[in-house]
């Protein structure tokens, strides 16, 4: 190796890994906060992030576009959160299994129609080398930055935005918070549920193209390890803004890289263990920030999760 | 209520009782029927005939002796995950890490099965029996714990334990319980042959069957015809009402769920004693998932679980002559239950509109 740098390799592994690893964490926690703050939950984002990488590969491949990819990825997304949200404006009908549903549904369905795509190999999506400026190869593989990661930032920016100083946004807030007092103010709660569910499925969508056209790449039927439902952790975790579903989707994006930057450095020992640190973080977090007695602070009001 | 009474006083009383109990029936069954219309639809669009997809289902699943007993053996590690969810459903929880219970079940009694070897099998197969159980119990009784004492959401925090546990599995099986001689499927030490659970008497369908319909009598017993069933039931519909009443609903749910993990890990137990001989990944095999699917139809009743159980087994069973026979992937099936189960869940919505199901509104 012409640059040693011992063990700094780990800390700059685990941050490229983290930028690399949290981009689909982030799109799927902030569908999901929109979702939440509507006052409805999708725990069926993991079968949408799946069918979204599928959608997404499979249009790549075929059109050669990777960017044509994620915009199929979304619109899948969103048919997928436009079916929950309807069959969850029903009555009697319960969001939590219905989402649990979903997930099996977006899961055979992508595993059904990916199988012919598995082998091919569709184009990825542009990267940014940002660590033009240092000479280490490791920072500057670290620092290759993908564009859906800054428009990530971005999405994030401009949601947290839109909750505080907007008038879609206060109109979700306010269906999140009291269906009564939406009703009052004129809103149909269950239609604008609806859309946010769809809008948050879009999210999802591309961040599981995203999974499939740049990190790790391809497609496949593990490509998913419960990426979508840690993120719908994370969205707790995060107090349900958006900016903080920012560094918290850098935190597990870090705990996800932890195995692969030790196993960079010669360390092999429990490497499964390590590959499980992000579930252990996540039920870690989960664990820390519940109480048994009080609502959650900044929890939407008819989020049936916390109720 | 005037109308009860004139029904009910003509001596025909046993109709507006029939009545009322058919709408849990009906309503899963139409929703079945309605699960499986839409996935005919769909094999339409993909330019394959539901008609030839049902005959192979039925050839592969109950068409001869050989299929039912294929199904039947996947029915035992159905029966179980089903019970995992079913059982903490009643108290309103919704379980869905089955799959971590089976895993390290499987994973106790592999470990075991070195050391046992020379124990006759009378107090060793009970023995790993209890092993798995407790493994399982301590699994998906720690979501509920934390349900309890933290109030973590058990549907995220079990799934997460079921992806633990299969790292975990991953670890012990490559390292501490790894035998050498496993080379291309990392394992545990294959089980002595005299640890091995053998069939049924006459059949060629493991123990685990019998087993599994047991454990869904008891399960019943204990909702259907004991106080600790009722309270769970009470807890399920009102947690304020059973705290008021004094109910220790801690203990409840502690214990139906460790019970539920307990019936997971014995899915496990069966699965490596009877089926694989060790173990190894293939513990993970998505019996978990399907038995989401599975409570869920049978509606959280036990009893019900032992036909719905035997049905999706039977699926599984025919999948691989439907690959061949008709050119569909292997996921063909996971479509399948992910349109029934949709429709089972949009099927709620239906419950009590009917006035045909309520016999103190048929006068009107």
């Amino acid at each position: 190796m012409e640059h040693d740098i011992g063990l700094w390799a780990i800390p700059i592994a685990i941050l490229g890994g983290a930028i690399r690893v949290s981009t689909p964490f982030l799109f799927v926690s902030l569908g999901e906060v929109l979702t939440e703050r509507s006052g409805r939950i999708n725990l069926g984002l993991e079968g949408t992030l799946v069918f979204g990488a599928m959608a997404g590969y499979a249009t790549a491949v075929v059109t050669g576009s990777a960017w044509a990819g994620v915009i199929v990825a979304a619109l899948s997304g969103s048919l997928f959160g436009l079916l929950h949200g309807l069959i969850c404006s029903l009555p009697k009908v319960n969001d939590i299994a219905i989402g649990i549903a979903m997930m099996l549904f977006g899961t055979g369905l992508a595993f059904y129609f990916g199988k012919p795509f598995i082998q091919p190999v569709a184009p990825d999506l542009p990267a940014i080398p940002l660590g033009f400026w240092s000479d280490l190869p490791q920072l500057r593989a670290a620092l290759e930055v993908n564009v859906l990661f800054l428009i990530g930032i971005v999405l994030a920016l401009g949601m947290a935005w839109m909750f505080r100083a907007t008038r879609v946004g206060l109109i979700i807030r306010v269906v999140g918070d009291s269906t009564d007092a939406a009703r009052a103010m004129g809103l149909r709660p269950a239609l604008i549920r609806t859309l946010a569910t769809a809008t948050g499925g879009a999210f999802a969508g591309v961040g599981g193209a995203y999974l499939s056209l740049y990190y790790p790449g391809s497609w496949n039927e593990g490509i998913s390890s419960g990426q979508g439902l840690m993120a719908v952790a994370l969205v707790i975790f995060a107090r349900w803004n958006p900016i903080a579903c920012f560094g918290a989707a850098l935190l597990f994006g870090g705990a996800g890289a932890l195995g692969p930057a030790l196993q960079s450095v010669g360390v092999t020992q429990g490497y499964y263990l390590f590959y499980a640190a992000p579930y252990v973080l996540t039920l870690g977090v989960l664990i820390a920030i519940s109480s048994p007695n009080r609502a959650m602070t900044g929890a939407p009001g008819e989020l049936s999760i916390t109720k | 209520m005037a109308d009860q009474a004139v029904i009910g006083g003509s001596g025909a009383s046993l109709l507006p009782a029939l009545a009322r109990r058919s709408e849990a029936v009906v309503i899963p069954l139409a929703a079945l029927v309605v699960g499986f219309a839409i996935f005919a639809v769909f094999l339409l669009t993909q330019g394959k005939s539901p008609a030839d997809f049902l005959g192979l289902v039925w050839k592969g699943a109950y068409g001869s002796a050989f299929s039912w007993q294929n199904t039947l053996s996947r029915a035992a590690p159905l029966l179980f995950a089903a019970l995992c969810v079913a059982l903490p459903a009643r108290l309103g929880l919704v379980v869905i890490g089955g799959e971590g219970a089976i895993v390290l079940g499987g994973v106790a009694v592999g470990a075991l099965g070195p050391a046992m070897a020379h124990v006759p099998a009378f107090i060793a197969l009970p023995l790993m029996a209890a092993a798995a159980m407790s493994v399982g119990a301590v699994w998906i009784g720690a979501a509920g714990a934390l349900r309890h004492y933290r109030g973590v959401n058990e549907t995220i925090s079990s799934l997460l334990l079921a992806y633990i546990a299969i790292a975990l599995m991953n670890q012990l099986v490559e390292g501490p319980f790894r035998d050498p001689a496993s080379l291309n499927k990392p394992s545990t030490a294959p089980l002595a042959e005299s640890l091995r659970v053998g069939n049924l008497p006459g059949m060629d369908v493991h123990w685990g069957l019998a087993f599994g319909i047991l454990g869904c009598v008891v399960s019943w017993i204990l909702i259907d015809r004991t106080t600790w069933g009722f309270a769970a039931r009470i807890a399920g519909g009102n947690v304020r009402a059973a705290q008021v009443q004094g109910l220790p609903v801690g203990r409840l749910i502690l214990g139906f769920t460790a019970l539920a993990g307990g019936f997971a890990g014995l899915a496990g137990f069966f699965e490596v004693t009877a089926v694989h001989g060790s173990a190894n990944a293939s513990l993970a095999a998505g019996y978990g998932y399907t038995g989401i699917l599975i409570a869920f139809l049978a509606r959280h009743n036990p009893l019900a679980i032992i036909p719905v159980a035997i049905l999706l087994a039977g699926f599984g069973a025919a999948s691989g002559l439907i690959q061949r026979r008709m050119g569909l992937p292997d996921a063909t099936i996971l479509v399948l239950q992910g349109f029934v189960f949709l429709s089972i869940l949009i099927s709620d919505t239906f419950y009590g509109r009917y006035r045909i199901f309520a016999p103190e509104r048929w006068g009107r």
